[in-house]
């Protein structure tokens, strides 16, 4: 065999697969996109300009930007103590991040109308304690979309800045301290702009991942706050418009690949430090 | 040394991100005990009519035993693939190998709902054709699970072969070895564990894919998160607390069993 094929019989497999089954079909959307229902562009003047589809791509960023604020924050603050507590105060938030982690997106969607339905436990109690006569309305919009979907996001917010802060050299922090700093601003003036790095990630990757999202948008909100995603599989299998549900998922693939060429560029050794 | 640990503040609100955490996992456990036929608290009386439907009720035993077989299947095509394309990088180190590498995790990467229209476009395509591979089929689901899991076997695969030590191919090159002898009697025994990680992760990660699932199967291949899916948008059946309860369950088992052989293991040495 000649040095050139050799490596072929490995690579092609997997290669001619995904040519196959998804480079090619994605092909096939984009052709979707331009000829249903006739040949033109006029699916990507719709989704930029019908008010209906903008206010769902307004709703989907406004949504993604709390998701991701929330969740950095308290990311960040299960971080500190995963990273930075006793051995058994590791163990225990690293119980709190990976068994949510491991469980299934639906299980968790139901987890949550448990707890906020209208006859669910958070009602429940909140009633028996006096503090409401009425039920409160808590899922089926858009405050239980950002409630599910920060659960999800955590783990995924965690993952980064824990690597960042690992990388935070023990002296430098004990340096502060021996110059008089107090613990607060060696918290905010050291430790934090330290993990600066760390946090542009994190936040990036939970962006990113929140904007495709699909399974807790749809089913916590329940129809009322419809996101991105759930447009396209309302356009596919409710009101058949094949076209436009190509058209928005084209606009989709190229607005998170280029925020994700941002985030290689972040987590790339040159934009760190 | 004296450590700078976490003050009280970042104690007390990490343990209130902690109960965030895991509140919806403790929800569904008195949910799951409610001798009522909706979504409700058990009051007076426990019942376990709920995970007694999870394999009397033939739907709930399919859903499960399908999920298991599409599981297995796209698992096992998936890790191969997977672990010949990262042997090829690692072996040969061909030109553009992280163009190719790219293109591997493009599923991963790209947006689930975006993959999921695009199987979708595959498999009625497909159907136009032949009746095995095609929408709403057991193996036409098996192939569009491996489509989104193969990545992961990429990845874990190449994590496992980023430790083994490039000489001992080299010298079983130099000795006269073929393709064949070195993949499979040289560098597959050591890699072997990153493999059947690989094995295990693209087994769960297909068992619990629903975003994908929804758009390709309609009433013949119902997966178990499939069902889990209608009975959560239509109406909220207990049943789905039963299974969730049995699906932590086993979850917890495994993430806390690892944490303790960790400490455990950290503290003999």
């Amino acid at each position: 065999m000649t040095r050139i094929t050799r490596p072929l019989i490995l690579l092609t497999p997997l290669l001619a697969f995904l040519a196959l089954a998804y480079v090619l079909p994605f092909a096939g959307v984009i052709g979707w996109s331009v000829t249903i229902p006739e040949p033109g562009v006029q699916n990507y003047e719709a989704a930029l300009t019908d008010p209906l589809i903008l206010s769902v791509f307004w709703r989907t960023l406004r949504i993604c930007a709390i998701v991701t604020v929330v969740s950095v924050i308290m990311g960040y603050i299960l971080s500190l103590l995963w990273v930075r507590g006793t051995p058994l105060v590791r163990t225990l938030t690293e119980l709190c991040i990976l068994i949510p982690f491991w469980i299934s997106v639906l299980t968790r969607a139901f987890g949550w109308l448990a707890l906020l339905s209208h006859r669910g436990l958070v009602n429940g109690w909140l009633e028996a304690l006096g503090v409401i006569d009425d039920p409160l309305r808590l899922v089926r919009n858009e405050f239980g979309v950002v409630v599910g979907m920060v659960h999800f996001m955590i783990p995924f917010a965690v993952f980064p800045l824990a690597s960042a802060m690992r990388t935070v050299d023990e002296r430098v922090l004990m340096a502060a301290r021996g110059m008089g700093a107090s613990r607060t601003r060696v918290f905010w003036q050291v430790f934090v702009p330290m993990t600066a790095a760390g946090l542009m990630g994190a936040a990036l990757l939970v962006f990113v991942f929140a904007i495709g999202f699909f399974i807790t948008p749809a089913i916590l909100g329940g129809g009322r706050s419809v996101m991105i995603a759930e447009l396209i599989y309302l356009r596919i299998f409710q009101s058949p418009d094949w076209g436009l549900a190509a058209a928005v998922s084209v606009i989709l693939m190229v607005a998170i690949s280029a925020l994700l060429a941002l985030l290689l560029k972040q987590l790339s050794p040159k934009g760190v430090r | 040394m004296i450590r700078l640990r976490p003050g009280l503040i970042a104690t007390v609100l990490a343990v209130l991100v902690g109960i965030f955490m895991l509140m919806p996992l403790l929800a569904v456990v008195p949910v799951s005990f409610t001798p009522k036929r909706f979504l409700s608290v058990p009051t007076d009386e426990l019942s376990l009519r709920h995970y007694r439907t999870l394999y009397e009720d033939p739907e709930w035993f399919e859903g499960i035993w399908l999920s298991v077989r599409i599981g297995l299947l796209s698992a096992g095509f998936a890790t191969a693939l997977g672990t010949f394309f990262s042997l090829g990088i690692w072996m040969f180190r061909p030109r553009f190998a992280g163009l190719l590498m790219g293109i591997a995790l493009l599923p991963m990467v790209a947006p689930p709902v975006v993959s999921a229209l695009t199987l979708y476009f595959f498999l009625i395509t497909l159907t136009q054709y032949n009746g095995v591979f095609a929408y709403d089929t057991m193996l036409g689901v098996a192939l569009a699970h491996s489509v989104m899991i193969v990545p992961f076997a990429v990845v874990l695969v190449s994590v496992s072969l980023a430790q083994v030590d490039r000489r001992m191919d080299l010298a079983a090159r130099n000795m006269g070895a073929g393709l064949g002898t070195r993949v499979f009697k040289v560098i597959l025994p050591n890699i072997k564990f990153g493999v059947i990680a690989a094995f295990f992760l693209t087994f769960v990660l297909s068992w619990e894919e629903i975003a994908v699932t929804i758009f390709i199967t309609s009433v013949e291949a119902v997966t178990l998160p499939r069902l889990m899916w209608q009975g959560l948008r239509d109406n909220i059946d207990p049943a789905i607390a039963a299974i969730s309860v049995v699906l932590i369950v086993i979850v917890a088992t495994v993430v806390v069993g690892r944490a303790v052989i960790v400490a455990v293991k950290a503290r003999r040495a």
